[in-house]
């Protein structure tokens, strides 16, 4: 579904991203994990279009993504921080989007009745907590049934319930056979969820793995103890 | 019209800014007019106080709209637009309200009071130093990330073109006062707006017989028909130029 | 103005009939010339008369070449006879003193820059009176040479000048005396009314408009005055040059707008006296050079570019009470030296107040602009007009004199302007 070909970014000195190659292909759920200023976020951005890489290409369905824009139809988008125009009200955002992606199949306004955004529309974005800021954009990222929902630290800044609500909904997503990108640092919320597990260090890929294979490699029964292992027989070797 | 248009308008009429930007202009225009028993006078007022507002309002609102539409900007970037059509949609946006609160304040009572080829000549120029001023306010949005440093690059912008250019052209008369320079000056003159657009307005206000062999040279150019249209064209360059580099560099840009 | 005119038209009648007297009482005779009833030529009529006889010209187009008067005549035209020089001859030559010229329309003199063709043409005459007539499209309208009390009265002239070596003069008068130009209106000229070497005449209430060069061009031509005459629109406004003694009273001098238009020219000029005039929308009111103990008083300078240009060659003029308004520049110079006097004079521009309420600002003025300082040491300098950075300079010379001369100041600035 998404390939992406010897990615590389450099922001004046700093080599974000170091010929990064990866195919994530549908149904799958990729979680995309590494220290801070790994590079994850700007991957994400890169598939997105808002970061332009160096060189290499990034495909989407088998089309590369520079040439025509109409791709991020099919991509639903939840920053790690949502930044709206702070004078618009929630329903605004939200009735922009729709009419900015005129989305033919129907609306899925799961998350705004779980959210219970509605009751909230006439808020002003200027005036919303970190959490509320949060599922607006969760609510949006989901809301037009996109086939690929790429997640930056989904789960942050949401309360415990509100962060549960959003992993019932991944999980339904996932079963839709839908391919779903999360980064995350909190390995243990990931555990129930994650098929793939790609962990980047410095801009690079270190490894991209099943999950499964990873824990019988390992040995271990939960993703972070398994991860744990990794890296310090890493740093044994 | 396009939807992020219509956004970008409405959110911009919304902004009260712009609304006392024309009343401000409708006020100097309206107290000229009546203040000033001689309308070529008024002009005169007019004139100057045209190329010093409309130019500095131009510019800093639109660089300051720019930066606090950052989140605006990321937002739909993300989503199926393209990045051009988005930068696009912004400037003519900005262009279509700030030419209406020209329009408005002083645009109109040119039209009312003054005779109607100066009414019409003004107000062109107006619109076009308006949307120069916005293109170069996009550029220096563009080139720094920081709004503090954004905002200083367009206040020094506009210092060059409505002042210090004028200093450097007083400069270079007084050092090449032993050649004859004046066609060359035309050539000078349009490396400015500013001045390409206050040297047309005083011509058509007849005043290129106090500019004396200069002024000659600059009305054959300057006051003809096609020179008009010539003038005209430079200062549509004047706003495609910097727009059309600062959408380059947009489109290029990470968020 | 009506009543004047009426009068005047009475006065005329008056003269005429005064003149007439001696030849009435006397054997003049009235000869008739009468085209279209009996075919008669002005020509042969005039060969035929003696001496201080009337020749009436009646109503009809005659198209006799150059007609020459060599002795003391009243020739009338009644009806307003056309004498039409077809574009080839001299219309009318004066060759002799005592000779009436009225009523006529002269039109088409020939063309020459040698001989100078005219419509009436004076060769040293005395006492001749040329009224009444229209002047149409002749190289020279009226021209008088060696002429002496002669008197040019309510002449309409016109013609359709392009080019300013294709075309005379209006009214040209040449090493002429006690002459009086009265009330012609002069249009489509070189010059309008051009006095060279003339000494001791008037010129009154004459229009002079959109003329090519000057409406009034004035050289060597001491002791002569003009007063209310209108000078519009023309295309240099007004000369007066190496003379002495000339008074200039209540003339309006308005609308010369152009490159090198003037209301007043004034070189080498001294001992005269500028009083009353109106100088308005001309690009330069009044510009002198090398002017000398001349007295500018009681005029009004009224939205022109430049109110005043004294260049550096001037000395001992007094420019007082004055009214000084709207004016792009009040007052120019080129030079640092200031020889000439400004005193109570109104500027629009003047801050000052009058504390003691006498009606003279208690604070100096300073007419001069830092930037017509710098125009004048840099002409291309005039295209930084109205623009932002003159503008500062301008105030903050205002605020430190820097450039500005010191001594170029009118210590009695008047707070209200004169009733003019």
């Amino acid at each position: 579904m998404i390939e992406i070909q010897n990615l590389s970014k450099r922001f004046g000195k700093l080599q974000v991203l170091h010929d990064v190659s990866l195919k994530l292909n549908k149904g799958e759920c990729v979680a995309l994990i590494g220290p801070n200023g790994c590079g994850k976020t700007t991957l994400i951005k890169s598939i997105l279009g808002m970061v332009v890489p160096d060189s290499g290409t990034i495909l989407f369905n088998q089309k590369p993504i520079n040439k025509d824009v109409t791709y991020r139809n099919q991509i639903g988008y939840m920053p790690q921080i949502g930044r709206y125009p702070e004078n618009m009200s929630i329903g605004q955002v939200i009735h922009m989007i729709k009419n900015i992606r005129k989305s033919e199949t129907a609306e899925d306004n799961e998350l705004m009745h779980t959210y219970q955004i509605e009751s909230l529309s006439s808020k002003k974005m200027r005036t919303l907590s970190g959490g509320t800021t949060q599922k607006v954009s969760a609510t949006i990222a989901f809301m037009f049934n996109p086939d690929v929902l790429i997640l930056d630290e989904p789960t942050a800044g949401l309360d415990p319930i509100a962060a549960e609500l959003l992993k019932e909904k991944i999980i339904k997503e996932k079963e839709k056979g839908k391919l779903i990108i999360i980064t995350s640092h909190l390995l243990s919320e990931l555990d129930d969820l994650v098929t793939h597990l790609i962990f980047m260090q410095e801009g690079q890929v270190r490894f991209h793995k099943d999950t499964q294979k990873i824990k019988s490699e390992t040995g271990q029964t939960t993703l972070s103890k398994a991860i744990t292992h990794i890296l310090k027989s890493g740093y044994h070797e | 019209m396009n939807r992020i248009i219509k956004f970008v308008m409405l959110d911009i009429i919304k902004n009260k800014i712009v609304l006392s930007y024309a009343i401000l202009l409708a006020v100097l225009a309206w107290s000229v007019f009546s203040l000033e028993d001689n309308s070529a006078k008024g002009l005169l007022t007019l004139l100057n106080i045209m190329l010093l507002t409309v130019p500095l309002v131009s510019i800093i609102f639109s660089t300051i709209y720019i930066y606090n539409s950052s989140e605006f900007i990321e937002l739909l970037v993300s989503q199926p637009i393209k990045r051009s059509k988005i930068w696009i949609s912004l400037y003519i946006g900005l262009c279509l309200a700030l030419i209406t609160a020209f329009f408005i304040g002083i645009g109109l009572p040119l039209l009312l009071y003054a005779p109607l080829h100066i009414g019409i000549v003004f107000n062109i120029t107006g619109f076009l130093v308006t949307i120069i001023f916005i293109a170069i306010a996009f550029l220096s949005a563009v080139l720094t990330r920081d709004k503090a440093k954004g905002i200083g690059m367009s206040i020094m912008l506009w210092l060059f073109f409505t002042m210090l250019f004028d200093g450097l052209v007083l400069f270079m008369l007084f050092q090449l006062a032993d050649y004859p320079i004046e066609q060359a000056m035309v050539l000078i003159t349009m490396l400015s707006p500013v001045d390409i657009a206050r040297i047309l307005m005083l011509l058509q206000l007849d005043i290129s017989a106090l500019l004396g062999y200069t002024g000659a040279i600059f009305k054959a150019f300057y006051g003809s028909g096609n020179g008009i249209i010539v003038s005209f064209l430079i200062l549509l360059v004047w706003a495609l130029v910097p727009f059309l580099i600062s959408l380059k560099k947009f489109n290029k840009k990470d968020l | 103005m009506g009543i004047g005119t009426c009068h005047i038209k009475y006065l005329q009648l008056l003269t005429i009939i005064g003149l007439m007297l001696p030849a009435l009482l006397g054997n003049a005779k009235t000869w008739h010339v009468n085209q279209q009833k009996d075919g008669k030529s002005i020509k042969k009529t005039l060969a035929q008369t003696a001496a201080y006889d009337t020749v009436v010209v009646h109503a009809g187009l005659y198209q006799e070449g150059n007609i020459v008067i060599d002795k003391p005549l009243f020739f009338i035209g009644n009806g307003n006879p056309i004498l039409d020089g077809q574009k080839k001859f001299e219309i009318l030559s004066i060759k002799s003193s005592n000779v009436t010229i009225n009523g006529f329309t002269i039109k088409n003199s020939g063309y020459g820059t040698l001989d100078d063709p005219g419509g009436i043409k004076v060769y040293d005459a005395n006492h001749v009176t040329i009224s009444n007539n229209i002047l149409d499209d002749n190289f020279f309208g009226i021209y008088i040479q060696y002429g002496k009390h002669c008197i040019i009265k309510n002449n309409k002239i016109t013609a359709y000048g392009v080019e300013e070596q294709q075309i005379g003069n209006g009214i040209h008068c040449w090493k002429s005396d006690s002459l009086q130009i009265i009330g012609n209106n002069i249009t489509g000229h070189r010059d309008g009314i051009y006095f060279e070497f003339v000494t001791g005449s008037i010129i009154w209430r004459n229009i002079a408009y959109n003329n090519i060069r000057y409406g009034l061009h004035f050289m060597f031509s001491n002791s002569d005055a003009y007063i209310s005459n209108v000078f519009r629109g023309n295309g240099a406004g007004v000369a007066v040059m190496f003379t002495k003694d000339v008074k200039m009273f209540n003339n309006w001098f308005e609308n010369n707008w152009g490159d090198a238009a003037y209301g007043l020219l004034l070189k080498e000029i001294s001992d005269s006296y500028i009083f009353n005039n109106r100088f308005s929308a001309n690009t330069t009111g009044i510009y002198m050079e090398g002017t000398n103990r001349i007295v500018v008083e009681k005029n009004s300078f009224k939205e022109n570019g430049w109110g005043m240009k004294i260049q550096a060659s001037c000395m001992d003029n007094k420019v007082t009470q004055n009214n000084f308004l709207g004016n792009t520049f009040d007052v120019s110079t080129n030079g640092t030296v200031v020889l000439n006097e400004f005193i109570q004079n109104y500027w629009d521009k003047y801050k000052g107040y009058d504390l003691d309420k006498n009606n003279i600002g208690d604070v100096p003025y300073h007419p001069l602009s830092l930037f017509s300082v710098i125009v004048e040491m840099n002409a291309p300098v005039m295209l930084l007009f109205r623009s932002f950075f003159i503008s500062m300079l301008e105030e903050s010379e205002k605020i430190i004199p820097s450039l500005t001369p010191e001594n170029f100041i009118d210590n009695q600035p008047l707070m209200r302007a004169i009733k003019l």
